[in-house]
């Protein structure tokens, strides 16, 4: 049974305006021409073959549903014993057998990862061990008692003799390398073959002017990233089958599955924030700069008041309420997931609030100028209405200002959440993001030895995302921004 | 000018009411006076008098915004809002929920936030300014690209990781300062090394790539195109023209958040275990401690409006072109 959560709603409206913007845009010559500047950059084709796993992973974590619960009725086969992982995701009626959907709140994700999931261990373990990091006591074989190292339960079981793990280890790479390798092949070729067709030549001559970097597009840079994205997914995959390839935490779970998990905390703080300070910030930017006099007055007021708050005391400020807020109406909210989500919202919309006034003062400044334009002014003495003024010749002239904000704040935000998680006024503890896991590993850095995966594994994934996306965000700025436009 | 700082000075007042206002809000939305009375008074099972007690002693047993009771002025006046929050005009902060005298405990720990915000602007506007220029010196090079990666990649690191990461190595592994904490006199200079050198290299690749735009943007000027036809060497052309025309943009950026430098660094501090402003307002957040946060978020207000004011006139004083209306 399907469940959309109020981000998940949400992601989906920012898809479907995405696509819906893509469609608007392939049909205007002037809004495909930046687009087509950035599709000609290596540095951008590489960096959105990198998002586009992320964007994947993320859009596949969103999609959230009950489990269905098998009915125990058939008398043959045992039933399953119900798994009860410690996941803070889950509730605790996953074994309810009264309704015929569980409780808990799973997404695609999940299941795909449900391995990982339940592959539970009792503490900290290092990437690759076949035994827990703690010493424990552990019962011989003659009922005497040793403290020692612990085997795993599911790290590194298969092996017969740990000694084997090196030659383990490599065989299993070379396993994921080369299928996926065979997935990329696939592609290539599937997309030799659109090139090939769309550019009328023949299959081996579009291949080789693809390979030689004679392409428009840079195919090439392309391929070869994603060859390096899908063969280490694919390793990694086959790893993370035998092997807690970035170790397990405090309470046993895999390090690996929470880092995946983050990648959509950390886009929905990166996206949602934008999409939902978009509206004011445009309208009221637009406004203040086209009617002039006291709608300026006023919205220049409101501006310059919430950007004097300092921003952090601001979020804490509203986090504090929520938290009041939701202890007192606990019964509100349906599961720890929902109100989970709930907090992440109201941290996107508190984030927007502080960081939209930046955008607002900038549209203020550019339709100032533009209502000076002349055909806004022919517009205007034609007796067109200033709706209409606004609609055709103010906000097509400010959109790639608007761009520009979006894609360069994406970055900042996904590095706030961290910040703002280690102030505990982030998103909800019991969610996975990677300030949550930077500040619980935080502590476990004075440890001796200390544990330094979950911190390496959060920074890991943190900024592979934030690298690319301010790669990206270099290039749309000098493809949108018209002070750079070059013929072509 | 004068009269321009005055009318300048005038216009803040409404954003400050609108920023007390703002906070006011916010925290009283549903943080009610008989909810803060039990979270000081730190007790489940507390009398409705001791709950009324402290809220007699902390002046919080008017009402809200309103009082319809009293007569007159009083209506506006007798209230928690304009109590608590028009004293703050006259920067009398009161004391916090747990007794202690704010504008004291402000005047001690700003001294430390100062102590490493200041190094870190100054050491960093050295860094970034040389390196900047360096780049631009060598622009179109393998050396200009390569910077420009590094710097981006420095830029995508999350502030948090050059924390730790320096708490780990230069602490942890080398044993040079201590990995946290502060001490009084010229014996806190140990403990402020390592903050200092965190926060200057986490803002360097920001800082940077900034100050390289301003100066590839001066340098395809007219007037250095004039100067390198006149035959200067290239060295004296960036360091008598460039640069100087681009410390313009960079100064007045520096003017502007130098107010906010008593503020302190949030972060930085509550991981070095410092006594500044910063780990203040943390600390009061966590244990909702609403006058400090409210004293807090004033200070800050100000002290931003007072780095707007500065940035306009330090725009006049190295930029005869602008003038002041």
């Amino acid at each position: 049974m399907p469940v959309i959560l109020a981000t998940d709603a949400l992601i989906f409206l920012v898809v479907a305006v995405a696509l819906g913007y893509g469609a608007y845009a392939a049909q205007h010559e002037h809004l495909r021409a930046p687009w087509r500047r950035v599709a000609r950059s290596p540095v951008a084709v590489a960096t959105l073959v990198v998002i586009a796993f992320y964007v994947v992973i993320g859009l596949l974590d969103s999609m959230h549903f009950h489990p269905r619960i098998e009915p125990m009725a058939t008398a043959e086969a045992p039933p399953e014993p119900p798994v009860l992982p410690i996941d803070a995701d889950d509730q605790t009626g996953t074994a309810s057998t009264r309704a015929k959907y569980s409780t808990q709140v799973l997404s695609l994700l999940d299941v795909i990862l449900s391995d990982l999931r339940e592959r539970q261990e009792k503490t900290f373990s290092a990437p690759f061990a076949t035994h827990l990091f703690v010493k424990e006591p552990m019962e011989q074989p003659d009922g005497s008692i040793l403290r020692g190292y612990p085997p795993l339960e599911h790290g590194g079981t298969h092996l017969a003799d740990p000694s084997r793990r090196g030659f383990d280890i490599a065989v299993r790479t070379l396993l994921g390398v080369i299928k996926g390798l065979l997935l990329w092949m696939a592609l290539t070729a599937a997309l030799v073959w659109l090139v090939a067709h769309a550019r009328g030549q023949h299959y081996d001559a579009a291949a080789r002017t693809m390979w030689r970097g004679r392409t428009d597009v840079p195919w090439r840079v392309a391929l070869i990233t994603l060859a390096v994205m899908l063969c280490t997914s694919f390793a990694a995959a086959e790893l993370a089958a035998g092997y807690h390839i970035l170790g397990t935490d405090k309470v046993g779970e895999d390090v690996f599955y929470q880092s995946l998990k983050s990648i959509r905390t950390g886009l929905v703080i990166g996206t949602l924030t934008t999409l939902v300070m978009l509206p004011a910030a445009v309208i009221l930017g637009i406004m203040a700069g086209y009617f002039r006099g006291l709608t300026d007055d006023m919205i220049q007021y409101l501006y310059t008041t919430l950007n004097s708050i300092p921003g952090v005391l601001l979020i804490a400020a509203a986090i504090l309420m929520l938290q009041v807020y939701m202890t007192n109406n606990a019964e509100a909210f349906a599961s720890l997931v929902e109100r989970a989500d709930l907090r992440l919202l109201f941290l996107c919309i508190i984030l927007g609030v502080t960081s939209w006034t930046g955008l607002c003062r900038l549209l203020r400044g550019e339709s100032l100028k533009l209502r000076e334009q002349d055909y806004v002014q022919a517009a205007l003495s034609l007796g067109v209405g200033h709706g209409t003024i606004i609609a055709r010749h103010i906000l097509p002239n400010v959109l790639h200002i608007v761009m520009i904000t979006v894609v360069l704040d994406f970055s900042g935000l996904v590095l706030a959440e961290a910040v703002l998680s280690y102030v505990n006024i982030g998103v909800d503890p019991t969610m996975n993001s990677w300030g949550n896991m930077i500040n619980g590993a935080r502590l476990e850095l004075a440890r001796e030895p200390i544990v330094w995966w979950s911190l390496a594994a959060a920074f890991l994934f943190m900024f592979t995302l934030v690298l690319a996306a301010n790669l990206l965000a270099d290039v749309v700025r000098d493809a949108f921004d018209p002070r750079l436009a070059r013929v072509g | 000018m004068s009269g321009y700082i005055i009318r300048r000075l005038l216009y803040a007042l409404p954003i400050l009411i609108g920023v007390n206002l703002i906070t006011f809000v916010l925290f009283f939305v549903v943080n009610s006076p008989d909810d803060m009375a039990r979270m000081q008074l730190g007790d489940k099972r507390i009398t409705e008098e001791a709950v009324s007690a402290w809220k007699a002693d902390h002046g919080y047993d008017r009402p809200l915004l309103y009082n319809a009771e009293a007569e007159g002025t009083a209506k506006l006046t007798d209230t928690i809002f304009f109590q608590k929050s028009v004293k703050l005009f006259a920067f009398d902060f009161g004391s916090s929920d747990s007794g202690r005298d704010i504008g004291y405990d402000i005047s001690q720990r700003m001294w430390p936030s100062l102590a490493i915000a200041l190094p870190v602007l100054l050491v960093g506007l050295a860094i970034n300014i040389s390196y900047a220029l360096m780049i631009v010196f060598f622009r179109a090079t393998y050396i200009d690209v390569g910077s420009v990666v590094l710097l981006v990649a420095m830029m995508s690191i999350s502030g948090l990781f050059y924390i730790i990461g320096g708490q780990f190595l230069v602490g942890k592994l080398l044993h040079l300062v201590p990995i946290s904490g502060y001490d009084t006199g010229l014996d806190a200079a140990k403990f402020l090394v390592l903050p200092v050198i965190v926060g200057v290299v986490g803002g360097i690749g920001t800082g940077t790539r900034l100050y390289r735009t301003f100066f590839l943007e001066e340098a395809n000027r007219d007037y250095v195109r004039t100067a390198r036809a006149k035959g200067l060497r290239e060295r004296t052309v960036l360091s008598r023209h460039v640069l100087r025309n681009a410390l313009i943009p960079i100064l007045t950026g520096v003017v502007a958040v130098l107010p906010l430098l008593f503020m302190g660094a949030l972060i930085t501090e509550s991981f070095f275990g410092v006594p500044g402003l910063g780990s203040y307002t943390i600390d009061a957040i966590n244990r909702q401690d609403f006058a400090i946060v409210r004293a807090m978020v004033f200070l800050g207000s100000v002290l931003y409006i007072l780095g707007l004011i500065l940035t306009d006139i330090s725009y006049t004083m190295v930029d005869p072109r602008v003038r002041l209306s």
